[in-house]
């Protein structure tokens, strides 16, 4: 497999605290590679590695032939690039943005105007050519961004949590768009903190931990690696007792978070019927999702940074 | 936070042409204000040149220069002209760069463009040199239909005065690189702009300064602008070009470089 971009061996330190430890991953063209962790895992020191902007104490980034941080500007050149925090510019219309943008990649204006209509339909804000950053909405203005990104027609996509902050109407839409993007064939690196963004957009996911890779693999796959099929999550006046309780054992594994038991199983039929005994108490009957997967890879606790 | 391995930040600039459509964000959103802009550019060296040349001059009269009598309207126009590209330059690099640079997150946007830092800080030095320029020639027009001085060595002015810019912000963009927050500037003005104001010959001759501070005075940039200009407008050529010149020019090109370094620090890189 031709890989577009690949990194190995990665590593960078702030200080005495090690960012991101030896972590390797590639993406092939057309994929849609998700990273996802918790707050500080990394992902942000990674994307930024891989633009050029942080220069990495070990480790190699090779993209489209190229190497990073040598050849900054002409792997540039073939990425697009939408961070968390918008930098759109507040002085310029939706066109306008696009226009300033493009020249930033030496093309010619001409070439650019061609262009915006096109995209400016692609993030549906056609009817917004002429209004401000300031008068858009924050799904607008994360759409104007994807279509900022997508002015030099990139093979890929360095997306850093593309819908955080957004309505689930904004998102969808989003989604819609990438999904778009996929299909012709683009490749996207995405970091998110949605597992069903990271579910439904991704091809593959690494899941990354303190600097680490902890996981990798297909959604699915990484699910059925990791956990048992189904989960029922039991909450109510006397749930976590439960925990302890004979029912127990009618499940593979016992979590408790907070004032809900979550049972994992293979088959949920027994303990179901065992917890009809308990009327009070409400349960939720669900199949083993990312979430759980992600919550199991790196622990239910907040961390003390985020 | 401390970076264990960046480059050098005070290896040699890279400077490229790529530095040309940073340059025109910045004509294009100028473009949108210039009116209002040039409103507050020019209205007040104006005032200062109209309350205190006719107004001071009347009581001052002639002035002598090298010997010769000047009236003092026009000994103040050749100086306060380099002063407003000196405060233009400075306003421009440090108010409006920090915030493209730090408060809209407009250079972060640049950098994931191919880019390098290194131009878009030629560019921000260059956009307030211009903006300088802009700001002394609409001025200098004013002066001209005020006839008060129809030299035509003042067409020389005008390049000297886009150096005076190029001084001036490449070491604004120093301070910009410092700074936290828009209250650091404030520092930049009240003590080293205005001190230079007072000390540089615009509004008195410096042999009026006592010896002590003429020392300070004579390492001031802005007196060897003015030593450039003002005899241009009173139709004579300067003395001693090579030597002003080259104060001028040192005092860019060792900004410019700490400007550099110091905002590549600022960016990790």
């Amino acid at each position: 497999m031709d890989s577009l971009f690949e990194v190995a061996h990665l590593s960078k330190r702030f200080g005495d605290n090690t960012v991101v430890d030896d972590l390797s991953f590639s993406i092939a063209p057309g994929e849609c590679l998700g990273v996802i962790g918790p707050n500080g895992a990394g992902k942000t020191t990674t994307i930024r590695m891989c633009l050029g902007l942080t220069t990495p104490d070990s480790g190699t980034i090779t993209a489209l032939g190229l190497q990073m941080p040598r050849d900054a500007l002409a792997i540039k050149a073939q990425l697009g690039v939408v961070t968390q925090l918008d930098t759109l510019d507040p002085d310029f219309n939706c066109a306008e943005n696009l226009l300033v943008y493009g020249r930033y990649f030496g093309m010619k204006d001409a070439a650019i105007q061609e262009r915006i209509p096109a995209l400016l339909e692609f993030a549906s804000l056609t009817s917004k050519a002429k209004a401000k950053p300031g008068e858009l909405s924050g799904g607008m203005k994360r759409r104007l961004s994807l279509a900022r990104a997508l002015v030099n027609d990139p093979r890929l996509l360095l997306l850093d949590e593309p819908t955080t902050g957004l309505d689930p109407q904004a998102r969808h839409l989003m989604w819609e768009r990438l999904q778009l993007l996929l299909q012709q064939g683009k490749s996207i690196l995405l970091t998110t903190h949605f597992m069903d963004e990271a579910e439904r957009l991704c091809s593959r996911l690494l899941v990354l931990d303190h600097g680490k890779k902890i996981a990798e693999g297909a959604p699915r796959d990484l699910i059925a690696q990791y956990l048992e099929p189904d989960v029922v999550e039991v909450f109510g006046v006397g749930a976590l007792a439960l925990a302890k309780s004979p029912l127990a054992a009618l499940a593979a594994r016992v979590e408790v978070s907070g004032e809900t038991v979550f049972f994992y199983t293979h088959t949920a039929t027994d303990l179901l019927n065992a917890l009809g005994q308990y009327p009070a108490l409400r349960t939720l009957h669900r199949p083993a999702n990312l979430e759980d997967l992600f919550l199991k890879l790196t622990g239910r606790q907040i961390r003390e940074d985020a | 936070m401390q970076n264990t391995s960046t480059q050098n930040p005070w290896r040699a600039p890279r400077l490229t042409l790529r530095f040309w459509p940073v340059f025109l964000r910045n004509l294009l959103v100028w473009r949108k204000l210039a009116i209002p802009s040039l409103v507050g550019n020019i209205a007040e060296p104006l005032m200062w040149l109209v309350a205190f040349g006719y107004g001071m001059g009347a009581l001052v009269g002639q002035i002598t220069v090298d010997g010769q009598p000047v009236p003092y309207i026009l000994f103040l126009a050749s100086g306060s002209i380099c002063m407003s590209a000196m405060q233009a330059a400075s306003f421009e690099a440090l108010y409006s760069a920090f915030s493209r640079m730090h408060v809209q997150k407009t250079w972060d946007g640049i950098l994931n463009a191919p880019v390098g830092l290194d131009d878009i800080v030629l560019a921000e030095m260059l956009w307030a040199a211009f903006k300088a320029l802009f700001t002394v020639t609409a001025i200098l027009g004013v002066m001209l239909v005020l006839q008060i001085s129809q030299s035509p060595k003042l067409l020389l002015a005008w390049p000297i005065l886009l150096g005076v810019g190029i001084t001036f912000s490449s070491m604004a963009l120093v301070f910009n690189a410092m700074a936290k927050g828009y209250d650091f500037f404030t520092y930049y003005f009240t003590l080293f702009l205005t001190p230079t104001m007072f000390l540089s010959g615009v509004f008195f001759p410096l042999e009026q300064l006592p010896p002590a501070v003429r020392l300070i005075a004579d390492w001031l940039p802005l007196s060897h602008a003015v030593a450039l200009v003002r005899p241009l407008f009173m139709d004579q050529w300067p003395v001693n070009v090579i030597g002003h010149g080259s104060v001028l020019l040192a005092y860019a090109v060792v900004s410019f470089w700490v400007a550099l370094g110091l905002t590549r620090k600022r960016f990790g890189q």
